[in-house]
C-alpha cells in the first residue's frame, strides 16, 4: 500500500548499527541504587519505606498521593535502604529513595494470573496501575490513565508504537525481536480493553527482524494485528506524526490522540502490562541501549530502575578516548548529563556517550533566512520566526504564532545552516508561555 | 491687490471661524483635571520604571492624586519625594528607607565549579530549561549572562568575572532586576545595611561544597555570634535583618567561607574593608 509521510522530518545518520545485533544483557546493578520519586507526569510519590527498613525486589516503595495523577514505585533490587534525600537526578536534583543492594535479589512472591485473558477491563487497569507502569517511550505517562480516554471520544485505532526513529537507540526494536511474543501478548490485553478497535503496529523500514519477529508472534496467537512498516524519517515516533502516517488524521492543535479515535503504546509499555498483568510482576527494569562513538562496548541491557549512569558505562566497557557528551535519551531528544551518578529512570532509553570531537559546535550566527526549518518542522511552525519571538521574549506573539504545538523533536536546530540553537530558546518560550498562561 | 484681498479674507474668515469653533469646544467638552495630579507628575522623577507599581509615572500621580496610592511608592525619589507629594496631598508622609539590589553570589565560573561547556545562547531565562537549570554547578548562582542588566533603566548593572555587579550610587532602588532574574540571585536590602549575605545556595553543607568553595555551608556561625539577633537561619542561608543589624561586623568574621560581606554603609560603622 501506498505509505503516508508526515511533513517535514530529517534524516539524522543512524548511528543504530552499534548496538542494532547486540541481544539483551541483564545487568548487574552495583552497590547503590537511587529511585526518584518523581519519574512520571503528575504528582511526586511519597516514600512508604524508612531509613534502615529490609526491603525486597519488587516490593513498593512509594505511592502517588491519594487521587492525584501518578504511579507507583517498585524496589528493583532487594537491600536496605540508605535513606530519603535530595540526590542529583537526570535534568536536576529530587528527592529519591536510596538502597544498598545485598545483591541477593530476593523477590516478594509475583502473584501469577493464568486467566488474564478473561480479565475485565477495571481489573487490567487497576493492575497497570498498582504496578507503575508509564509510557516508555520516554513521556513517561501513567499507562493506565492514557488508557482510559474520555467516554465521549471513543478509540478506534490503537497504535502500537515501534518506530524508533530516534538515531543510535536500539532498545525497543530489541525488544520487538526478542521478546516479540509478549508484546503480543500484551496486545491481548490491549484489545480486552478497546475490544472494537484496530491494532496496528507502526515500525520503521529499517527493522526487518522486528517486522518478522512480531508477524510472527501475531500469527501464532492468532492475534488481529497488522504490522505496518513505515518510511525511515525523524521524528516518526512521534504520537501525532505516528498518527498521521498510520490513519493519515491529523490531530488538531492543543488536542489529545483521542480526539481523532485514536490512542498511542509504545512497544515496551505493552510488553510491561503484559508482564504486570499476567506475570504479576511490576516495572522493575527496563531495556537501556548504551551506545555512542564514545563507549567501548555498546550493548543493550535489562537494566533494574535506580541503577546508576555510572554503573551503566562501567559495564559497557567503560569510555573510548576523550568523553565529550554524555547523553540521556537519544541525540535528537535526550538530555545531555552534567554527572554520573544519576539514577536510571522509567523514562530513560538509552545512555548515548558521544567523544568530544563530535560534540564541537560552531557558534551561533544569524539567521540567513533560508527556511530549511521550515521546510523541516514536522509540526508545520515557522522556528526561525518563533526563535526570534523567544529571543524578544514577545510570548503572546509566541503562542499566536503556534509554538505551543512544538514538540522539541530537534529537526530544525539539526538542519539550520547557522547552527541557531532554535529548540532551546523555544523551550524556553513554552516553559515561561504556559506558566504566564497558568497565572 | 485684489488677488491678494480675497485669499486673506477668507483665510481670515476660517481662522476666525475654526477659533470659535475650539473656544466654544474647549468649554463644552472639557475635561476637569485635577490639579493635584499635574502637582503630583512635576514632583515625579519620570523615570517610568514602574517600580510603584502601576504602568508609568503619569498613572502613578493620578493615583497618588486620587488618594489611592501612598506617597512612598516611588523608590527612585525615596524619601525626600514622599515627603513633597505627602505635602502636596497634605498627608502625613510615611518615610520608607531606601534600599539597594543585592547579588547573593559571588563565585564567577572561573573561580567555581562549572558543570559543563555551555554552548547555548547567552541569556540566563534561555539557560534555565538546561539540566540543572544551567551550567553553572550550583543551581543557585548568578549564571552571569546579564538578563537583569536591560531591565534595570538606571544602569546599575555589570557582569564582573562572570557574576553581576551592583553599582550602588546609580541604583536606585526600583526592584526591577529582581524579576528579570530567573534564580532570585538578586534581593533588595536597606542602603544602611551594614552586612549583606552574598550566598544564594539553600542546600545542606555537604552539597554546597561539592559545588562551590565560597557558598554559604548554612553553619549557623553567623546567628550564634549575632549579639544583636540580627540573623536568623532559614532553608541552610542567614537571613539578615537590616533594621536590627548594629554593624559589628563579627558575623563577617566568623563566616568560614566569608559568605556574609560588608556593605559601604557597614564600611562606615565597622570600619572593616571593602567588599
Amino acid at each position: 500500500m501506498k505509505h503516508r509521510l508526515f511533513r517535514g522530518g530529517v534524516h539524522p545518520e543512524g548511528g543504530k548499527e552499534l548496538t542494532k545485533d547486540k541481544p539483551i544483557v541483564p545487568l548487574d546493578p552495583g552497590g547503590t541504587l537511587v529511585f526518584p520519586l518523581s519519574q512520571h507526569i503528575g504528582a511526586p510519590c511519597l516514600p512508604l519505606v524508612e531509613k534502615g527498613q529490609e526491603i525486597l525486589r519488587g516490593q513498593l516503595i512509594a505511592s502517588p498521593p491519594e487521587g492525584r495523577l501518578g504511579v507507583a514505585i517498585h524496589s528493583s533490587v532487594s537491600g536496605k535502604v540508605k535513606s530519603i534525600e535530595m540526590r542529583p537526578v537526570v535534568g536536576g536534583r529530587g528527592v529519591s529513595v536510596v538502597v544498598e543492594n545485598d545483591g541477593l535479589a530476593r523477590e516478594v512472591s509475583f502473584e501469577e494470573r493464568p486467566r488474564w485473558r478473561e480479565l475485565s477491563r477495571e481489573s487490567i487497569l487497576s493492575i497497570i496501575s498498582e504496578s507503575g507502569i508509564v509510557g516508555l517511550g520516554g513521556a513517561c505517562f501513567p499507562t493506565s490513565v492514557k488508557l482510559n480516554p474520555p467516554p465521549d471520544s471513543p478509540i478506534d485505532t490503537v497504535i502500537l508504537n515501534g518506530a524508533e526513529c530516534e538515531p543510535y537507540l536500539t532498545c525497543d526494536d530489541r525488544i520487538m525481536q526478542e521478546h516479540a511474543d509478549d508484546v503480543a501478548c500484551g496486545t491481548e490485553l490491549l484489545r480486552r480493553i478497546f475490544p472494537d478497535a484496530r491494532i496496528v503496529v507502526g515500525l520503521e523500514e529499517n527493522k526487518p527482524e522486528a517486522i518478522e519477529a512480531l508477524s510472527g508472534a501475531f500469527a501464532a496467537i492468532g492475534a488481529d494485528v497488522e504490522v505496518r512498516a513505515l518510511p525511515v524519517m525523524y521524528p516518526q515516533g512521534s504520537e501525532k506524526q505516528l498518527i498521521f502516517a498510520v490513519t493519515g488524521r491529523s490531530v488538531p492543535s492543543g488536542k489529545l490522540p483521542c480526539a481523532v479515535g485514536c490512542l498511542v503504546q509504545n512497544v515496551a509499555t505493552v510488553r510491561n502490562m503484559y508482564l504486570a498483568v499476567a506475570q504479576g510482576r511490576p516495572l522493575m527494569d527496563r531495556v537501556i541501549t548504551v551506545t555512542g562513538e564514545g563507549i567501548a562496548e555498546p550493548g543493550n541491557f535489562l537494566v533494574p530502575l535506580g541503577t546508576l549512569v555510572s554503573r551503566l558505562i562501567e559495564v559497557a566497557g567503560g569510555f573510548k578516548g576523550d568523553p565529550g557528551k554524555v547523553i540521556a535519551g537519544g541525540p535528537m531528544m535526550g538530555f545531555a548529563l552534567t554527572r554520573l551518578d544519576v539514577p536510571v529512570v522509567k523514562g530513560t532509553s538509552g545512555i548515548l556517550v558521544q567523544p568530544r570531537s563530535m560534540t564541537l559546535v560552531e557558534p551561533e550566527r544569524d539567521c540567513i533566512r533560508c527556511g530549511r526549518c521550515i521546510e523541516v518542522c514536522p509540526m508545520g511552525l515557522e522556528p526561525y520566526r518563533l526563535n526570534r519571538l523567544a529571543l524578544l521574549e514577545d510570548y503572546d506573539a509566541f503562542v499566536d504564532e503556534g509554538g505551543m504545538d512544538c514538540i522539541e523533536c530537534g529537526s530544525c536546530s539539526y538542519t539550520c545552516p547557522s547552527m541557531r540553537y532554535l529548540v532551546q530558546s523555544l523551550r524556553e518560550a513554552k516553559r515561561t508561555a504556559a506558566a504566564r498562561r497558568r497565572k | 491687490m485684489e488677488s491678494l484681498l480675497y485669499p486673506m479674507i477668507a483665510l481670515g474668515g476660517l481662522g476666525l471661524a475654526f477659533g470659535l469653533l475650539l473656544s466654544f469646544a474647549s468649554r463644552k467638552f472639557a475635561v476637569p483635571v485635577d490639579p493635584k495630579v499635574a502637582a503630583v507628575r512635576a514632583l515625579l522623577p519620570g523615570a517610568n520604571c514602574g517600580a510603584c507599581g502601576f504602568e508609568g509615572c503619569d498613572i502613578y500621580a493620578e493615583n497618588v492624586a486620587a488618594g489611592k496610592a501612598e506617597t512612598n511608592r516611588c523608590p527612585v525619589g525615596g524619601g525626600e519625594l514622599a515627603a513633597a507629594l505627602a505635602a502636596v496631598m497634605g498627608t502625613e508622609a510615611e518615610v520608607q528607607e531606601k534600599k539597594v539590589a543585592s547579588v547573593r553570589c559571588r563565585t564567577s565560573c572561573e573561580r567555581g565549579i562549572e558543570a559543563y561547556i555551555y554552548q547555548g545562547i547567552r541569556d540566563c531565562r534561555k539557560a534555565t530549561v538546561l539540566p540543572g537549570g544551567g551550567p553553572n554547578a550550583c543551581s543557585y548562582s548568578c549564571l552571569g549572562f546579564g538578563t537583569c542588566i536591560p531591565a534595570c533603566a538606571f544602569g546599575a548593572l555589570s557582569v564582573q568575572d562572570g557574576v553581576i555587579v551592583v553599582d550602588r550610587h546609580l541604583c536606585v532602588g526600583c526592584g526591577k532586576c529582581v524579576e528579570a532574574c530567573p534564580r532570585g540571585v538578586l534581593e533588595m536590602i536597606p542602603v544602611s545595611q551594614p552586612v549583606r549575605l552574598a550566598c544564594n545556595n539553600a542546600d545542606k553543607g555537604v552539597q554546597v561544597r561539592e559545588v562551590c568553595p565560597e557558598g554559604c555551608i548554612g553553619c549557623g556561625l553567623c546567628a550564634k555570634v549575632c549579639e544583636a539577633k540580627a540573623i536568623e537561619m532559614r532553608n541552610n542561608l542567614p537571613v539578615i535583618d537590616g533594621s536590627l543589624c548594629v554593624g559589628c561586623g563579627k558575623c563577617v568574621e566568623k563566616c568560614p567561607v566569608k559568605a556574609i560581606v560588608v556593605t559601604p554603609a557597614g564600611e562606615e560603622k565597622t570600619g572593616a574593608g571593602g567588599e
